[in-house]
């Protein structure tokens, strides 16, 4: 594929975007709306690292919102109720999120289904799971929370890089160096490239896709935990159709969804892309909250499309391109 | 799968027949049905009643998946549907809302089968699209609030009843008939199933696999506008929030309940809809049950996996297997 990378198109947006805000309301281009902007967004630009894993292998992940919501309840109960310390509640529940991913990776290899239905029935099981340990809002008093909410960089302007938004960097920085640079990333793009050739060329599939989905689920975790700082409660229904924010970001963010192509950082904009329109939309005040799904869903076509014009492109006949290129 | 289940549809029934038992232990007036006021009541009729709408929907989103395809969108278009009836209703006759409805489901269904068919996008994508975006047109629809209105016509729809049966049912079973006669009566269903078993292959041989596609999503369409009028008949309003949330999963698990592989190739209408009722049987025992609705979601889950291992590729390989061993042994 020639031309401009989509995550740059992404980039180009993103900045137009920004830009054409900041001349409506100067107000944007201050450091305390980007800091706020990665705040907000923190979890959401954690999980999508994770889906941007899976979706690149050509699977996908719709447990992941589920799975946000399990954590916040399960780390409300385990430090407010049975007095667990807040970091071992944290090891706890992101063991158990990354092996719930590592059992969907390993059903869907093993029983050779459709990573859709069983992400889906791990969905219900997620989110079933959470409404059996509680339907009610449990706010989380521990101490570590206050701390970690009146943790913040100081940025010049004025603005706060909160704990969460410092977290959410380290992991999409984490994400991209682990995709980009290590054996792994390459086995993940390999089997979104094709399964079979992967499998011919000696990746270990099964192992691979038990960990991509492992890895989608522990980020998941992470996310639940971050969420839960964000919130200072655990509840039941917190980050329900955060599946759906996070495989659109990961679109927007340029990665194909039949797998195959795709880039961690693309995603990091595509999410900042969506947390910009909801800002607009909350700057603006007359605007109502529906334009942000409609936004959303232009979004999507557009960059579906382009991607679909660039695989078109890629896929014409070789003479012809060859002759364009020289 | 053939040395387990004799006949196609065996297991579906045996599901339902199962669960019903269960209903009847959890709660002895269960088979109940009392006649009055000319309507028929009881649980039975309440499990009819309230399935209506993923039946509805199951029936479009089968053939969808027959095609190798999924609409992700048809919650969506239900709410965009219902917040377009409620928002006629009182000032327009029943056949104007009915048509404007039902067209708004026809041009959305369009939309996702131009997607699929013509662009060639991935049926969960292109069907994302609208998914994501619908719910904001629903709420643009309505300006956010939930839109009520009292027109007896709609009114009926939803709660009226033809013969002692509750309208919605009514439609339900016509709509299956309907769908029956046209894919069963005449080539189409197996065309469509042609074109979900190798699209290439049904190309060559002189299917026209993109009218196909089209025409499934937007039958789909047309389905989830149904459901969604009759779900905003039946609150006498239209909630875009809530309308139809998340039915589409609903109407997936009823379809792979119902056998339909998600590899296309095959489907059958009735057990889809067979399909939905085992939902809503399960959902109509949890509440019965005393248990905390909560427990639907467990519940729910537990079922998709099994009726997921029972359909594996490779557990039906290792049956295929067993029969043959069986068989050759003296």
């Amino acid at each position: 594929m020639r031309g401009l990378p989509p995550a740059l198109i992404t980039a180009i947006v993103l900045v137009a975007g920004f830009a054409a805000c900041a001349v409506q309301f100067p107000n944007i281009a201050s450091t305390r709306v980007v800091g706020n902007l990665l705040t907000d967004n923190a979890f959401l630009g954690i999980v999508a690292a994770g889906m941007t894993f899976v979706i690149i292998s050509g699977g996908i992940d719709l447990s992941v919102g589920s799975v946000i919501g399990f954590t916040t309840v399960f780390v409300a109960l385990a430090i407010e109720r049975w007095g667990m310390p807040p970091l071992v509640a944290f090891v706890v529940v992101i063991a158990l999120s990354a092996a719930f991913g590592a059992a969907m990776g390993a059903v869907i290899h093993v029983f050779d289904l459709p990573p859709f239905i069983v992400t889906l029935a791990g969905m219900f099981l997620a989110r079933g799971a959470s409404f059996l340990l509680s339907t009610e809002s449990i706010p989380i008093t521990a101490p570590i929370y206050s701390n970690v909410s009146d943790f913040a960089l100081r940025l010049p302007g004025g603005g706060r890089l909160t704990a969460i938004a410092i977290i959410m960097l380290a992991i999409v920085i984490g994400g991209a160096l682990l995709l980009h640079l290590t054996r792994f990333g390459a086995n993940v793009y390999a089997l979104g490239g094709s399964r079979t050739t992967a499998s011919l060329m000696g990746v270990a599939v099964g192992k691979m896709t038990v960990k991509i989905y492992m890895l989608s689920g522990l980020l998941a975790g992470i996310a639940g935990i971050v969420f839960s700082f964000y919130t200072s409660a655990g509840y039941s229904l917190s980050a329900v159709g955060v599946e759906l924010d996070t495989i659109a970001a990961v679109v927007i963010g340029g990665t194909l969804l039949t797998g195959g192509q795709g880039s961690v950082i693309g995603t990091f904009l595509g999410v900042l892309i969506q947390g910009l329109i909801q800002t607009y939309i909350n700057f603006d005040g007359t605007q109502s909250s529906w334009w942000t799904k409609i936004a959303t869903g232009i979004l999507l076509f557009a960059f579906i499309a382009l991607q679909q014009g660039l695989v078109a492109l890629a896929r014409r006949p070789l003479a012809k391109s060859a002759g364009a290129a020289t | 799968m053939t040395a387990l289940l004799p006949r196609r549809g065996l297991a579906q029934i045996l599901a339902l027949i199962v669960i019903l038992a269960v209903d009847r232990v959890v709660s002895p007036q269960f088979f109940d049905l009392r006649l009055q006021d000319g309507r028929l009541f009881g649980s039975l009729i309440d499990v009819l009643n309230r399935g209506t709408p993923v039946a509805l929907l199951s029936l479009g989103m089968v053939l969808v998946i027959a095609t190798r395809g999924i609409d992700l969108s048809v919650g969506a278009v239900m709410a965009i549907c219902g917040a377009i009836a409620a928002s006629l209703a009182d000032t327009h006759s029943l056949a104007v809302v009915l048509a404007a409805a039902l067209g708004a489901g026809l041009i959305c269904g369009l939309w996702n089968g131009f997607l699929v068919a013509v662009l060639g996008m991935q049926p969960i994508v292109a069907t994302l699209i609208l998914m994501v975006a619908g719910r904001g047109i629903a709420q643009l629809i309505t300006e956010g609030r939930i839109v009520t209105f009292s027109s007896p016509d709609l009114v009926w729809l939803g709660n009226g009843s033809v013969l002692g049966l509750p309208v919605p049912v009514v439609i339900a079973l016509g709509m299956l008939i309907l769908t029956g006669a046209v894919v069963r009566g005449s080539a189409l269903g197996l065309l469509i199933e042609a074109t979900g078993g190798n699209a290439r292959a049904s190309e060559l041989a002189g299917v026209g696999t993109r009218a196909m596609i089209l025409s499934v999503y937007v039958w789909c369409g047309v389905c989830a506008a149904l459901a969604g009028v009759i779900a905003a008949a039946d609150i006498m309003g239209a909630d875009a929030n809530n309308a139809g949330l998340w039915l589409e999963l609903d109407a997936i698990l009823a379809v792979v309940i119902g056998g339909t592989s998600l590899f296309g190739g095959r489907f059958s209408l009735v057990l889809a809809v067979l399909g939905a009722l085992i939902i809503q049987t399960m959902n109509t025992g949890i509440l019965l049950s005393g248990y905390p609705p909560e427990f639907n979601l467990l519940v729910k889950a537990v079922v998709v996996l099994t009726v997921l291992l029972l359909q594996s590729p490779k557990l039906t390989g290792f049956a295929g297997i067993a029969a043959r061993l069986r068989r050759t042994k003296p």
